[in-house]
């Protein structure tokens, strides 16, 4: 596990993306590949304590390292509070072992120390967690602990790890992002497989990455668009604020992956249904909507949202949120790869094909006509009306790429929505944020009640932080966990997507994409928004 | 009978001895100061006479100019009023010490800063019994615990051999007094390679060097060739040079943050610095709980840092424990 640890505090280190690649690659050529497994799994976000039975819980681990380091209780939580991260904490709290480091490898580590007393009685759990602490280690306990607690967060994009394998092996980028999508089990035979040349019968089963588009700011006004070029160079459409899916129909078979890499099967049967009667294979990028028979426009993401939660819906699920694909592109055809023609091209060949199956549960997603970028920008004012997000820009010649890429698409959203709330609740970040508090809870009026109405995390700059952070912990009125209360005193203007209606929330709304969007210091907390205001932006 | 005094307590202007008349590193005008340490939180201008240790003697005359300055050797009492007082090394910085004041059949004793590790440019730190131990509190958290100081020395000359090899210049961030020359004259055990000084670093190296501490041989940046290269030298300036325009003439270079306060990660991920090497000036947990237990204190005064935690687990353990609220700084943040 040492080299592994090496490799974490390394990226750790590392403030540019070169130095992180080389690292990596350096990694993936010296470890051994049981090791490389793990590793890449870990990389990319896999996480022991939630994917396994769990090792140990938070409250477990406290109360481990409360007898371990022989610190009281309230001075282990006073530690956490001020380190911000518990696995680091745990790792402060120790002396390095006396005797040499541990030197098994990852895998070792993980299948014979990490995987088998999960899931047993406690005592046998704490055993194996305090038999690493007394032998690894500063590096290696870090790393140890950060697989207990969660993913390691450690500045390392997918597409980062997945161009250090593809410099390291000379495998194409796209089939190595291609053989990672959807869940996988780290193995030697998987990483054997994800850099082998050769064509794999499941390299025909996986969904294509998909291509994202970059944002232009709300704000941005027409004179930002125009830098584009000519608007008849672009494909104009509406951006639905939906779940962006890939649906695959190959050898008869349909399935749906959504772009969180998920397979959706099951939960949204209509869909497979309309897709199974398609006249030919292919691969549609699209958008997953809930969408009302008689409507003429989507149910808000809520209604989308209960489906996903349930694994095989009921008759009246269905008929209250029924579900629709908008269909973007055709990146696969009778099993021919398409991504490299232009976009005009794959379109014109997707609207032939819907057209033929005339389902309006896979319609094409239409056009937004537009003769110059003013008339386009008049467009866009109407997106909250028809309860879009705003309007995807896409070049006409565009090729389909790998992740977000600028240049090609774009994606230009409406102003958000805007509220004055209060904060009510701090907790600390993660990451270069873990010793501050970063992630704030605000409230609205209700009655003479603040109500809390939305998280958000970022929208300060890092002098405004630093500021808000010394008065959190100067104004302190109560503390759960990690999180404390403050007195409510001041206002922030939010900005958020849009609003709607919910029962899983307290205040009865829930909000979409909430930021800050700046400090209200000449806004006293009374003057702060109702609750009322927020539920009348409501649908 | 009226409770007896307290042989120090807080007053506006700072630490105060009632049964001397004098204050201990106050920070507005007094008559009479007994300065622990040349640092600018405790040693400051307009007092109207000026005890100190004969180290600090030169640290004072270069910050403060000529003053009335009554020199102490270490251990030996003086009076002032009806106090016997005297001074011990605390081993924080040259020349620092602790106040040590018997008056009444009691014995106080103020820390100012301290650090128990080993450094080559002052003496170390003397354990002085007492009733009553006012101590810093400046890493008053048991995540808090120094590695050697000479492992991390070692890992800041890879680190300006791993700069070498990629062209790039090592900048080390480093409070100008003190932790500049600790780390010099660490250096000196493991490389003759010289160091480069930003311009506020350099004055204080000259005072140390005319105080006969030996370390690692320096020259001054600003002396440098004008457009020459400076990959694979390391180089030593105070934190406040960070991102300003004297930073640019290293092109390449990669930075770094020698303080206690790299012990978090967050700390330095929040600075943006490539790397922080973890070395302090200040004790860390253990220390000052250990410290408390070699004075034989049975009641404690935490001064600056988190006082909190170190308040609370003395009382717990046995030893009454509360904190001043001063004026003093941390001049490692």
């Amino acid at each position: 596990m040492k080299r592994f640890a090496a490799l974490y505090r390394e990226l750790d280190r590392s403030t540019g993306t070169a130095d992180k690649r080389a690292a990596l690659v350096a990694y993936f050529r010296e470890a051994p590949v049981e090791d490389a497994a793990w590793a890449l799994w870990l990389l990319s976000g896999g996480k022991l304590a939630a994917s396994r039975a769990r090792i140990a819980n938070s409250r477990e681990l406290r109360a481990w390292i409360v007898a371990e380091s022989g610190q009281p209780e309230w001075l282990v939580e006073d530690c956490y509070d001020h380190v911000g991260d518990l696995a680091e904490t745990l790792a402060l709290l120790l002396d390095d072992p006396a005797a040499e480091d541990d030197d098994r490898p990852l895998h070792v580590w993980i299948e014979r120390e990490l995987l088998p007393p999960a899931g047993a009685d406690e005592a046998l759990r704490r055993d194996a967690v305090v038999r690493a602490w007394r032998t690894l280690g500063f590096d290696q306990r870090l790393l140890f602990n950060k697989l207990l607690t969660g993913a390691l967060r450690v500045g390392v994009s997918q597409r980062l790890v997945q161009q250090a394998l593809a410099e390291m092996s000379g495998i194409d980028i796209a089939r190595i992002a291609q053989r990672m999508l959807g869940a996988w089990t780290p193995s030697p035979r998987f990483m054997r497989d994800l850099l082998t040349v050769e064509e794999l019968p499941g390299d025909r089963q996986q969904p294509y990455p998909f291509f994202l588009a970059s944002p232009l700011e709300p704000a941005d006004g027409i004179e930002v668009a125009a830098r584009l070029g000519e608007v008849g160079d672009w494909l104009l459409e509406w951006k639905w604020d939906g779940i962006r899916l890939q649906l695959i129909r190959r050898g008869g078979e349909v399935a749906l992956w959504s772009r969180g890499e998920e397979r959706l099967e099951g939960r949204f049967p209509e869909i497979e249904a309309a897709a199974g009667a398609l006249a030919r294979d292919c691969v549609i990028d699209g958008e997953l909507l809930a969408w009302g028979e008689r409507e003429d426009r989507p149910l808000p993401f809520t209604a989308l949202q209960k489906r996903i939660q349930r694994r095989k819906p009921g008759i009246r699920l269905l008929a209250e949120a029924p579900a629709r694909v908008l269909a973007y592109d055709l990146l696969e055809l009778d099993g021919t790869d398409l991504r490299t023609l232009p976009l005009r091209q794959r379109r014109e060949t997707l609207a032939t094909l819907v057209d033929q199956l005339a389902d309006p549960r896979i319609a094409l997603s239409p056009l937004v006509d537009a003769r110059d970028w003013t008339e386009a920008a008049r467009r866009r004012e109407d997106a909250r009306e028809r309860g879009v997000e705003g309007l995807m820009l896409k070049r006409r010649e565009s090729v389909y790429q790998v992740g977000r890429r600028r240049g090609d698409w774009w994606k230009w959203k409406i102003e958000p929505l805007t509220i004055d709330g209060v904060l009510l609740y701090a907790q600390s970040g993660h990451g270069r944020r873990s010793t501050l508090f970063t992630d704030y809870t605000f409230g609205l009026w209700d009655g003479e009640a603040l109500v809390p109405v939305a998280k958000a995390y970022s929208g300060l700059d890092d002098r405004e932080i630093l500021e808000l952070d010394r008065w959190i912990r100067a104004h302190t009125l109560e503390r759960f966990g990690p999180v404390r209360s403050v007195p409510a005193e001041h206002v922030f203007e939010l900005g958020f997507e849009a609003v709607n209606r919910s029962s899983r929330h307290k205040s009865g709304i829930a909000v979409r994409f909430p930021r800050i969007l700046r400090w209200r210091r000449d806004k006293p907390a009374a003057e702060a928004d109702r609750l009322d205001a927020l539920k009348a932006l409501a649908r | 009978m009226p409770a007896p005094r307290d042989l120090v307590e807080l007053r506006p202007e700072g630490l105060y001895c009632p049964a001397g008349d004098f204050h201990i590193d106050p920070w507005r005008p007094v008559p009479r100061a007994v300065i622990t340490h040349g640092h600018g939180d405790h040693a400051r201008i307009g007092m109207g006479e000026y005890h100190c240790s004969a180290g600090s003697l030169p640290i004072l005359r270069w910050r403060l100019g000529e003053q009335r300055y009554h020199v102490h050797e270490h251990g030996a009492p003086f009076e002032l009023g009806g106090a016997r007082v005297s001074l011990h090394p605390a081993g924080h910085v040259l020349g620092s010490v602790q106040v040590r004041i018997e008056a009444g059949g009691e014995v106080w004793v103020a820390s100012g800063d301290y650090k128990r590790q080993p450094d080559p440019t002052c003496a170390p730190f003397e354990p002085v019994r007492c009733d009553v131990f006012i101590t810093e509190a400046t890493f008053g958290l048991p995540v808090y615990r120094w590695p050697d100081t000479r492992e991390v020395v070692r890992d800041i000359v890879d680190w300006r051999e791993r700069c070498a090899a990629r062209g790039e210049a090592a900048v080390l961030f480093c409070y100008a007094l003190g932790k500049a020359q600790r780390l010099l004259a660490e250096l000196a055990a493991v490389t003759d390679r010289p160091a480069l000084l930003h311009g506020a670093i350099a004055a204080g190296v000259q005072v140390y060097r005319d105080a006969g501490i030996a370390m690692l041989a320096t020259r001054a940046v600003a002396e440098e060739e004008k457009g020459r290269d400076f990959a694979g030298e390391l180089i030593l300036a105070p934190p406040s040079a960070a991102g300003s325009p004297w930073m640019r003439r290293f092109r390449g270079a990669q930075t770094g943050f020698a303080s206690g306060w790299m012990r978090l990660r967050g700390n330095r991920r929040r600075r943006n610095y490539d790397r922080g090497f973890v070395v302090s000036d200040h004790a860390d947990w253990p220390d000052l709980m250990r410290t408390v237990r070699e004075t034989g204190a049975r009641r404690v005064i935490a001064t600056h840092g988190s006082t909190d935690a170190i308040v609370r687990a003395l009382n717990e353990s046995g030893v009454a424990a509360e904190a001043f609220r001063t004026s003093f700084g941390d001049e490692e943040a």
